[in-house]
């Protein structure tokens, strides 16, 4: 048995498809990369791993049980954006976990409990480089320092599941760069199973061990929105075993320029044109 | 260099929010003295002199029948009002406007009638307040409460819909359960839009409270200058009104002041008045 097992989802918002005859299955320790054309589905897909919203059809299990409907600290979540909470430090944001775990009433604690909450948040805090900047609001931070905190604040209450969307999307490269090697050192140390959503076909294949490509199969020219989309291409990259030397991991130049036409085009226009039949 | 991108110096940004001060009371003294040139008995625009002589008589001496000083008693009785309505307001607006943007069933059961409630022009209701009421205080302050508490009710409740769907998702990834959200999440979010909503509210209670005090009162600021009115007392109206903006500013800056040392956080963005 799968550690994820996803089997025959479909999900429509009123009239639209937006996935269709979905199913995936994940093993523990799988870092998952979904790429595919804006509005194929791939938020809509981690938003249903996330309990955010339910499959209309098929279901969603974790070790053989059905997901819980509603989001659980055993899945946690980063954005691209709103990830932290704009109204507390940077501390305030590393202790909040511990507070809801331990004071179900007022989500807050007193004396040794909070001083030793603290403590724990100022060595994580230390780890990913946030120090300096305990007493900061989010506001006042960095897009890459926002990311990391809100990585290390999904991470406080040990998931075993982290879901990931774009959070790297609005970042300027260099960061980008960096925040790569934190989420790698992350998965490589907790072992978790991570989904990843992204823009960048590069980033794709540089994080994942499984590739996703999310896109429609079937299409009405005269009636685009249709059908919903499914995992098209499902690549294992074994990279991970390479990768003690750095590059030379990355997908073939070719096999770049091949997903990146297919992504550049929203929902596939292109094979509208070049195959009217599909789907009449 | 674009007159868009000249910006005072400090000194200069006071000089000139001195200005337009300075050039009211000079215009204020130099037609005064016209119309006392012509006519020292002239009541329309007295002299400072007169003003500040009326108001040290108010402030200082008791009164003939009362025994008050009628200044403070005014100001004492139109604040405890105004505090008093602003408060059940804040305090209403608080638990409705809260639950109407929580829970999609308070929205659907709040959201229409308050919308219709507050298109009632809320001086119509003042008769009826006077006459269910009586002539006391409770009407007076049932006016403020009214005239100010739809508004801020709408207020609070866009206030939390505006709270992004992620922090709440991102919250519940944590394990928090519905009350931690709100006690942890929508709550703190809140109280600066609740000052926000008693700042935006100052202006409106003071309306309703000096309307209601022109009415039917015994002692307040507004009654008591609809009470000289009747005598063209303009070196006591005058007087009144300036006191009675000082007193909103002074309040409007106090919230604004609490706002900003309370929750930093909610004033990183941009500039604001």
């Amino acid at each position: 048995m799968s550690f994820v097992a996803v089997s025959n989802i479909a999900k429509r918002y009123g009239d639209a498809p937006i996935l269709e005859r979905l199913s995936l299955d994940v093993e523990k320790g799988e870092f998952v990369t979904i790429v595919g054309a804006s509005g194929c589905g791939k938020s809509t897909f981690l938003r249903l791993l996330l309990g955010q919203e339910r499959a209309d059809r098929g279901t969603i299990a974790i070790e053989g049980a059905p997901i819980a409907p509603e989001p659980g600290p055993d899945r946690g979540v980063v954005f691209q954006k709103y990830s932290v909470f704009p109204h507390l430090t940077v501390i305030d944001n590393l202790v909040l976990p511990a507070e809801i775990e331990a004071s179900p009433f007022f989500g807050r604690l007193f004396g040794g409990r909070r001083r030793k909450a603290r403590e724990e948040a100022e060595a994580l805090m230390e780890k990913i480089g946030l120090s300096h900047a305990a007493r900061r609001y989010p506001a006042q931070l960095s897009g890459g320092m926002q990311q990391r905190l809100a990585i290390a604040q999904a991470l406080l209450r040990k998931p075993r599941i982290l879901l990931l969307d774009e959070p790297f999307g609005a970042l300027d490269p260099g960061t980008r760069q960096d925040m790569h090697v934190l989420i790698e050192d992350i998965w490589r140390e907790t072992a978790m199973t991570i989904f990843m959503v992204t823009h960048d076909i590069k980033e794709a294949f540089k994080l994942g061990t499984r590739l996703l490509v999310f896109d429609k199969i079937r299409h009405d020219p005269q009636f685009p929105a249709a059908y919903g989309a499914t995992v098209t291409y499902d690549l294992p990259l074994h990279r991970k075993a390479a990768n003690a030397a750095g590059e030379g991991t990355g997908p073939s130049p070719h096999e770049t320029a091949d997903l990146e036409a297919t992504l550049s085009m929203p929902a596939s226009p292109r094979r509208e044109r070049a195959a009217p039949a599909i789907g009449q | 260099m674009r007159l868009i991108n000249l910006r005072p110096t400090r000194a200069g940004a006071v000089w000139l929010a001195v200005l337009p001060f300075a050039a009211l009371v000079a215009a204020y003294v130099i037609a005064s003295q016209i119309r006392l040139a012509e006519n020292p008995s002239d009541k329309l625009l007295p002299s400072l002199a007169t003003m500040g002589q009326s108001m040290w008589d108010l402030a200082f001496t008791p009164d003939r029948r009362s025994g008050d000083l009628l200044f403070f008693a005014d100001t004492l009785a139109s604040l405890e009002r105004l505090f008093a309505g602003l408060g059940i307001s804040a305090a209403i607006a608080l638990v409705v406007g809260c639950l109407a943007g929580f829970f999609p069933y308070a929205r659907a059961l709040f959201a229409p009638f308050v919308a219709a409630f507050s298109l009632i022009p809320p001086i119509t209701i003042l008769p009826i307040l006077f006459i269910t009421l009586g002539l006391g205080e409770a009407a007076k302050i049932g006016l403020i409460v009214i005239g100010t508490t739809p508004a801020m009710i709408r207020t609070l409740a866009q206030a939390v819909l505006a709270i992004p769907e992620e922090e709440i998702v991102k919250a519940q990834t944590l394990g928090a359960s519905s009350w931690q959200i709100i006690a942890r999440i929508f709550l703190p979010q809140v109280w600066p839009v609740l000052i926000a909503a008693l700042r935006i509210g100052l202006i409106p209670a003071w309306i309703f409270l000096i309307s209601a005090e022109a009415i039917a009162a015994t002692e307040g600021l507004g009654y008591r200058i609809f009470l000289v009115r009747r005598y063209l007392a303009m070196d006591v109206i005058l007087p009144y009104v300036a006191w009675i903006t000082l007193l909103a500013y002074v309040t409007d800056r106090c919230l604004s002041f609490a706002s900003r040392r309370l929750f930093p956080w909610a004033h990183l963005k941009g500039a604001s008045l």
